[in-house]
């Protein structure tokens, strides 16, 4: 357990170190989005139903960590799609959905 | 058996797919196929742990699921001045997740008899760091969200009673994987540190929130790791684990732009020891209207402009898109100097310039800015202060002294947009303002800019070519 600890924090150093500045933003509501994979322990809390008192937690848990998946893959989203490079018409943004490489 | 099979294959996947979101988070382009990833693989891990065989009854798993879309929607709406608070907002949930589930593994294994020192001590940890998260998150929401005062709130003898309160929350901890069944000192640390979390947070000012905001993200992570070891969980401690270092990594960037320490930061209450104003010597400064600084504009080759979140706060960002429009259609050379505090979290000030409709090429880091100031013409500063006062170069006795900073006074010419003569944020006289090549445009950055936009485009019409 205590490996995998290591070897993940070593390669996020060397993955977040070459992350832009520009985006060291939406890189913090990204990350804080994965931690959020703390649902699924709080899944098997709310779901083992070992007692009423786990139960609730777990649950209050659950929603924590649910809001901020969702909260954070979209704000994360919206602030990325701002990003736009030169020699764009000024007001381009009409269907994003098809062709956005 | 095969659920579980699946579910170790589906968290496989997910671990891969979180590392290489961040990977494509290198550069904007690629940057929106990173949140695709970090769904998929987060979609693979909730599925996966859905159809666990342990899980028994999923009817309060569909209403907190329920609940985090009501209010996590809505929280992604926030206009981009508060992404910080939201940032902290979603930290405090994190910690509180963290330390809620510490709770639920105490008590499920409390009445099974199945504590041991080492789940004792990873729960004590994870509770530790998950409560102090939550409530330090919740004081550093407030601060940005100016419900709590910004100004550090200090009493005597503060950092001796916070180091007290953590080492009586370490002494419970130790105490507890000793004797694990002793539930009263469980329930002391779950106080103890949800205390710590306020008090370690009420001493810190506003100026200080780009770092405490890092810190308090590896917090998170590191709660969430801990939650890992609890549960004997990978892909929590691999998640966990990148959160925790870009945290950290964010912390060292943001101390060093300041050129303070971690301890410095979290003891030293910044704005705290102010030297008195020295008796104000007779100092000149120069004005300009907005035609003047028109003028200079559109006579230049080369124009940096260094936002700071005084910008911001006057909304004046879709100003400064029309200037840089109306200045690059007459073949002037625009840029923007970011400095790497500018704004209240890491990276602020580029989002907001990215919501103005401004492309990112013309984002310059502070560092690759410098080497070009001295060839440039005009350095207009638009309610930026501290980031560019020289006297962090050689003042040894200002507050600021040693901090890195964006060579503004090297410009040809500088012109500063702001609103009176009064010291900025942190109180510090600037030298900058009093320099014989800068010009001071009093008045509302969104005005004045306003102003400006206008002289520059009514100059094309009738000067001529220039």
């Amino acid at each position: 357990m205590f490996f995998v600890f290591m070897l993940a924090t070593f390669v996020g150093f060397q993955v977040i170190q070459n992350v832009s500045r520009l985006l060291h933003t939406p890189l913090m509501s990204l990350t804080n989005a994965i931690s959020a994979i703390a649902v699924v322990g709080s899944i098997l809390i709310a779901g083992e139903q070992f007692s009423g008192f786990t139960t609730i937690l777990g649950t209050v848990a659950v929603a924590a960590s649910m809001t901020n998946i969702v909260s954070g893959f979209l704000i994360t989203d919206r602030m990325l799609r701002m990003f736009r490079e030169k020699e764009r018409r000024p007001k381009a943004e009409g269907g994003n959905a098809g062709t956005a490489r | 058996m095969s659920g579980h099979n699946f579910l170790e294959f589906s968290y496989l996947v997910a671990a891969a797919l979180f590392i290489l979101s961040l990977r494509w988070l290198n550069h904007p382009r690629t940057a929106r196929r990173g949140v695709a990833a970090g769904v998929a693989g987060m979609t693979a891990a909730i599925i996966g742990t859905l159809m666990a065989p342990e899980i028994v009854a999923y009817r309060w798993i569909e209403v907190a699921f329920v609940v985090g879309f009501v209010v996590g929607v809505p929280l992604s709406w926030v206009p981009l001045t508060a992404v910080p608070q939201r940032t902290a907002l979603s930290h405090a949930f994190g910690g509180l997740a963290a330390g809620l589930v510490g709770i639920a593994k105490y008590s499920h294994w409390f009445d099974t008899h199945e504590l041991t020192t080492f789940t004792t001590s990873a729960i004590s940890l994870e509770v530790i760091l998950g409560f102090l998260t939550f409530t330090g998150s919740l004081m550093a929401a407030g601060k940005l969200q100016e419900i709590i005062p910004t100004r550090p709130i200090t009493y005597r003898n503060q950092n001796l009673v916070n180091l007290l309160l953590l080492a009586l929350a370490v002494v419970s901890a130790i105490y507890l994987s000793i004797n694990p069944n002793f539930w009263p000192a469980f329930v002391a640390l779950i106080v103890l540190s949800l205390g710590f979390g306020v008090l370690l947070i009420i001493p810190i000012g506003g100026a200080d929130m780009p770092t405490v905001i890092s810190l308090l993200n590896s917090y998170a992570g590191l709660s969430a790791v801990a939650m890992g070891f609890v549960l004997q969980n990978k892909l929590l401690i691999t998640a966990g684990a990148l959160d925790g270092s870009s945290g950290f990594i964010l912390s060292v960037i943001m101390c060093r732009a300041m050129n303070r320490s971690f301890t410095n930061v979290l003891f030293g209450a910044f704005g705290q020891v102010q030297a008195v104003q020295q008796a104000a010597e007779e100092k000149t400064v120069k004005s300009a209207t907005p035609q003047d600084v028109a003028d200079l504009l559109t006579n230049a080759d080369t124009v940096v402009i260094i936002p700071g979140y005084g910008m911001a706060v006057a909304q004046a960002q879709h100003r400064v898109h029309e200037l840089y429009d109306q200045l690059t259609k007459r073949g002037v050379d625009v840029k923007f100097a970011i400095h790497p505090v500018a704004g209240r979290m890491p990276g602020h000030m580029n989002v907001l310039l990215a919501e103005a409709e401004i492309p990112y090429e013309s984002l310059v880091e502070m560092d690759d800015i410098n080497p070009e100031m001295p060839q440039t013409d005009v350095a207009l500063v638009v309610g930026a202060n501290d980031v560019v006062n020289p006297a962090a170069r050689h003042d040894t006795h200002s507050p600021i002294y040693g901090m890195p900073i964006i060579d503004a006074d090297k410009a040809h010419t500088v012109i500063a947009i702001k609103r009176s003569m009064n010291p900025g944020f942190a109180g510090i006289d600037n030298e900058l303002y009093y320099s014989d090549r800068t010009l001071m445009a009093f008045g509302d950055a969104k005005q004045v800019l306003g102003d400006v936009v206008k002289a520059v485009a009514g100059e094309g019409v009738g000067a001529g070519a220039h």
